[in-house]
């Protein structure tokens, strides 16, 4: 394995200036909403307002009347879909699922399900007409947590739904045949965690309970769709994967992938709430019938309630550790809430869980159940934030019972090349360790808390990250630049990333090389950006496209100098004749001379690299609790994380500093609100409570750098690992500012009120 | 849709005369930052907007030492906090102003607004009832006064009548040895409604309170005069005794529901919470005044 530095970069590890920079500073840029086609309709969404009720009978034909209204649909305009599983990359969908989320047949399973859509001459009409649409509900009572779900006298949402069991991530199960909210079990084994625990001197056993989160996107979801009279249909959307969009849209409207034509436009976050498709279909739909493009943008309201948050959880999580430090054994049973359909991330939870640890003996127990709440779609890591900080929390209740510091307990305990995974995964070489040596090496680490009511807390997680196929191509223009195509919509500066690899390839600068992000139609195909996959697969890619380019201009360099083309080398950017060392040429001035030497130069490629780099990562945090109040303030945050290669160790950072602060959000504030009956009542970024810049601190990020020795460039994914620390690291930290051990998220000001007086009124009933 | 009129005039007998003639339907807007939000959300909808900011008393900002301050029911936020001797004068509504919305939301939103759209949670309405603040009611039957802690009668509902507006509020010169405060509690540092505010304020002679009034936000259907809390304090010194007997008078004054924003039982103790600490604050700026 080669460290960063004998790779000798020239490109790679600077920060040029992002191509699409100057566009999104200027506003100039091109986002889904700001695509615009003459004759374009207006499109807007009947919703349930109940969680749970079947739909007795909906009349549209007031709707129809008023004036303006040019098409209204209902889930019947829509083909009935397959009752069939298709791999969504991040988590597996059903496309009968999928399509009744998009649109509700018969029963509508949240507050916020689709139920009815209209198309009209502006968005006013198309309100006004919403109204005139009567749909007749038979209210049935809804089910909102999950353990409540899993009882047996519980309302069924799916009637006909029985429980499959599992024993890894993506295994396709079998089915036991009972009926049930409980879609899936999982259970992953390692070791024998009986006897394990009876080799620990201490157990802490906790429970634990987190509550739906959203990414909070600030782009709200939007489409722009065109279904024309020879039945193709255009998209003109910002999504995480065009390719992905088109294979749902085909399964869900019986339609061929070819007639799809997916085009990309810039995309404000996704954060893997924009995987699945959600208004690209109804849209599509009210095209056909109307005739007239449509476009469709959600309120923010309807982004809380009617796209894809983050699953809550209720979980119970037991370690065991010997006298001198080492664990013996862990057990989990995780109850993740999937929302109205079944598929949560509970899988990648249980995966990701114990993995930063080395322990013999693992039991998991994971739980996929349906709940009257909207269907959950991946965040960030998904799953895993929920997961590690139950682990992260009981891991820091063991090292205190010991005596340990909570970094050395971690270290000592962490896992190493060849350990295995509670699914059986061996680890391959990767910066666990590294990531926590990195940060007992900080000042952070060494400096007092310098006041009362303060607490440092630490928490470590595990990411696997994904692989899936890219697609790239370059063309070399005669002025010796390099324009790149390719398909992975950009949301985290892979732009900027490709463009560098490229320019690393060929020996150019950044600028020289010219990245665009092509419809479905113009480039090979590309899986979603998610996974934190995107510049991994893609570097694969683009080394491959670079080292079938370069050895074309090999043999047109051997052409000119009347030479076989294996005298011919490219090192640095130059083209040189291995056998007269006067015979060289610069990339840029061979470019010059493909015209006259055979006609110009492009070569693509289309990969399907395996061996994504697995994501470790350590957090710190200091914390002040006002005492009264209970609110915390976040003083100081050092994150260290192993990024492989950090090709533009700026948007590194970025992804480093953007997965703290949505996890800072996720323990402190934010949640989904319910009332009772099931709705959400804090629908809006005011009641949401996102946090503000006045909220976060200065973010230092630690860029640990072990080279993926399976990626050209070392790459490993970066974008998803940082939002897995925060959430133990929060707890940690106030239990150790204040001594209450938080066991629900979000830890809300008053909830940590209501902590202290418990524990005020135990310690005066134990005195 | 709705169509809505919106209409302009530059005397206060204008506005009356465009209020009467649509009633319920009609709706002063001053900044506009509450109204705006709540036409667009479908949380009202009126017939007719009568812009008040072209009336000049609307306006009109002045200060006396000697008279004291008249504020214009459209005068926005950032006026008061950029003048430096009704800053100094008024330290509570100094507290307000600065904390209703960002930076952007001040430069629009007057407390004229904030007092009319009668929320609870209204940050500068504590305020004003502890700087002792008057209402100037104009409506078809002339002009009236009304005391602030007696303006709102439920949420989103005031003493206001039919054709009736707020034209200004006055607040009389603070005395010698005065000292206000105005505290709110928010899980996040910015952009959130209050889940408990606490306005104070005193005057002091040597060490003893002779005058305190406290009123409070977001724990009851309208802003609270907790008047017994204010005169728990009265004639005494404040000790740290005296101070938690008023914040236990202000607790029993607070009526507050469990929301998404906080529970009851919590409301209740964070009014203990910040009554405490915006006296301290009081009586610190009443000391230095």
């Amino acid at each position: 394995m080669t460290t960063v530095e004998e790779r000798n970069y020239k490109v790679i590890g600077t920060r040029p200036i992002r191509h699409d920079g100057a566009d999104k500073v200027t506003g100039r840029a091109i986002y889904g909403i700001d695509f615009h086609l003459t004759g374009e309709l207006w499109g807007k969404i009947l919703r349930s307002p109940h969680a749970h009720a079947n739909i007795v009978r909906i009349d549209t034909s007031k709707a129809e009347a008023l004036p303006g209204v040019r098409a209204v649909i209902t889930g019947r305009d829509l083909p009935v879909a397959a009752d069939m599983e298709i791999d969504d990359g991040e988590t597996s969908l059903n496309t009968m699922h999928l399509s009744n989320n998009v649109m509700a047949h018969r029963k509508a399973l949240y507050r916020g399900h689709a139920v009815a859509a209209v198309a009209a001459d502006n968005q006013h009409i198309a309100e006004d007409a919403l109204a005139l649409i009567e749909v007749e509900y038979e209210v049935l009572p809804p089910v909102l947590i999950g353990r409540d779900a899993m009882k047996p006298d519980a309302p069924l949402l799916h009637p006909e739904q029985t429980t499959k069991t599992m024993a890894y991530r993506f295994d396709p199960g079998t089915d036991t045949g009972d009926k049930s909210n409980v879609a899936g079990r999982t259970e992953m084994r390692l070791g024998d965690v009986d006897e394990g625990f009876k080799n620990a001197d201490v157990i802490v056993e906790r429970e634990f309970t987190t509550n739906w989160v959203h990414q909070g996107y600030i782009e709200a979801q939007n489409a722009t769709v065109l279904w024309n009279n020879d039945d193709s249909i255009q998209v003109w959307n910002s999504s995480q994967g065009t390719f992905n969009q088109r294979q749902l849209m085909a399964e869900i409207l019986k339609h061929p992938v070819s007639k799809i034509r997916i085009t990309p436009q810039e995309i404000g976050g996704g954060f893997g709430g924009k995987i699945p498709v959600y208004l690209e279909v109804p849209a599509a739909v009210l095209s056909k019938k109307s005739g007239r493009p449509v476009k469709m943008m959600m309120t923010r309201a309807e982004v809380f309630e009617g796209t894809g948050p983050a699953s809550g959880s209720q979980m119970v999580c037991k370690m065991g550790a010997t006298r001198d430090g080492k664990i013996t054994a862990a057990y989990a049973e995780l109850v993740f809430e999937a929302g109205a359909f079944p598929g949560s991330a509970v899988g990648a939870g249980a995966q990701g869980m114990f993995t930063t640890y080395n322990i013999e003996n693992v039991l998991i127990h994971a739980y996929d159940v349906v709940v009257n709440k909207p269907k959950s779609a991946a965040y960030r890591s998904p799953g895993t934030p929920q997961t590690c900080y139950a682990a992260e929390s009981v891991v820091d209740e063991l090292a205190k019972k010991l005596g340990i510091d909570p970094l050395e307990f971690r270290i000592k305990n962490a896992a190493r090349e060849g350990d295995r995974r509670a699914d059986g995964v061996q680890h391959p070489i990767m910066g666990n360790t590294e990531c926590m040596e990195a940060l007992k090496a900080t000042d952070h680490y060494k400096s007092d808390l310098g006041g009362p009511n303060r607490g440092r807390g630490v928490a470590s997680g595990y990411w696997g990250n994904a692989g899936m196929p890219a697609s790239c191509a370059v063309s070399i223009n005669p002025d010796g630049t390099v324009s790149l195509a390719e398909g992975s919509p950009d949301i985290g500066g892979s732009r900027v990333s490709l463009a560098m690899m490229t320019a690393e390839s060929f020996g150019i600068p950044a600028e020289d090389v010219i990245p665009s992000i092509k419809d479905t139609d113009s480039i090979g195909y590309n899986g979603l950006t998610a996974g934190s996959s995107t510049t991994l697969r893609n570097g694969v890619a683009i080394a491959q496209v670079a080292k079938q380019a370069v050895d074309l201009m090999r043999a047109r360099a051997a052409r000119l100098w009347e030479t076989d083309v294996d005298n011919v080398d490219f090192a640095d950017g130059v083209f040189f004749s291995k056998a007269e060392s006067e015979l060289k040429l610069t990339f840029k001035e061979m470019a010059g001379k493909l015209m006259e030497t055979g006609g110009p130069i492009s070569t693509a490629a289309s990969v399907a690299p395996r061996g994504a780099g697995p994501s470790f990562s350590t957090h710190m945090v200091d914390v002040e609790v006002d005492p009264e109040t209970g609110k915390v303030e976040v003083l100081k945050y050092t994150a260290a994380q192993d990024v492989g290669v950090a090709i533009h160790p700026s948007y590194v950072e970025g992804q480093v500093q953007g997965g703290a602060a949505q996890g800072i959000g996720w323990a402190l504030n934010e949640e989904y609100f319910y009332d009772g009956d099931g709705r959400m009542v804090n629908s809006s970024y005011l009641d949401y409570r996102m946090p503000t810049s006045l909220d976060l601190p200065d973010i230092d990020a630690i860029l640990v750098q072990v080279p993926n020795p399976d990626h050209p460039f070392g790459v490993r994914g970066v974008a998803e690992i940082s939002i897995v620390p925060p959430l133990g690291a929060l707890a940690n930290a106030i239990e150790a500012a204040v001594g209450v051990r938080m066991q629900e998220l979000p830890m809300a000001p008053h909830k940590i009120v209501k902590a202290l007086w418990d524990k005020e009124s135990e310690s005066n009933g134990a005195g | 849709m709705r169509p809505i009129e919106y209409v302009a005039p530059t005397t206060v007998e204008e506005a009356v005369a465009a209020l009467v003639e649509k009633g319920e339907a009609a709706r002063p807007l001053a900044g506009g930052t509450d109204i705006l939000v709540q036409l667009r959300g479908g949380r009202r909808a009126v017939d007719r907007i009568v812009d008040v900011k072209k009336i000049p008393e609307l306006n009109e900002l002045s200060y006396d030492p000697q008279s004291g301050l008249r504020v214009g029911a459209a005068v926005p936020c950032h006026r008061i906090y950029e003048d430096d001797a009704i800053a100094e004068a008024y330290p509570g509504l100094m507290d307000a102003a600065t904390l209703i919305g960002g930076i952007q939301i001040q430069g629009r939103a007057s407390l004229g607004g904030n007092l009319c759209n009668a929320a609870p949670s209204g940050d500068s309405i504590p305020a004003l009832i502890a700087h002792n603040a008057i209402a100037e009611v104009a409506g078809p039957g002339g002009r009236r006064d009304v005391p602030v802690e007696d303006f709102c009668t439920a949420p989103g509902r005031t003493v206001l009548g039919p054709g009736e507006f707020l034209v200004a509020m006055r607040m009389p010169a603070p005395p010698a040895n005065f000292g206000a405060s105005y505290l709110r509690f928010i899980p996040r540092n910015e952009m959130d409604i209050a889940v408990a505010g606490a306005g104070a304020s005193v005057v002091m002679d040597g060490d003893t309170v002779t005058e305190c009034r406290v009123a409070l936000a977001s724990v009851a259907p309208t802003p609270v005069f907790a008047e017994e809390a204010g005169a728990a304090l009265v004639g005494k010194a404040p000790s740290d005794e005296a101070i938690a007997e008023a914040a236990q008078a202000a607790r029993a004054a607070a009526k507050p529901i469990s929301d998404m924003r906080g529970t009851a039982e919590y409301r209740t103790h964070l009014v203990g919470v910040l009554t405490t600490r915006a006296l301290r604050n009081a009586i610190q700026r009443a000391k230095e005044a």
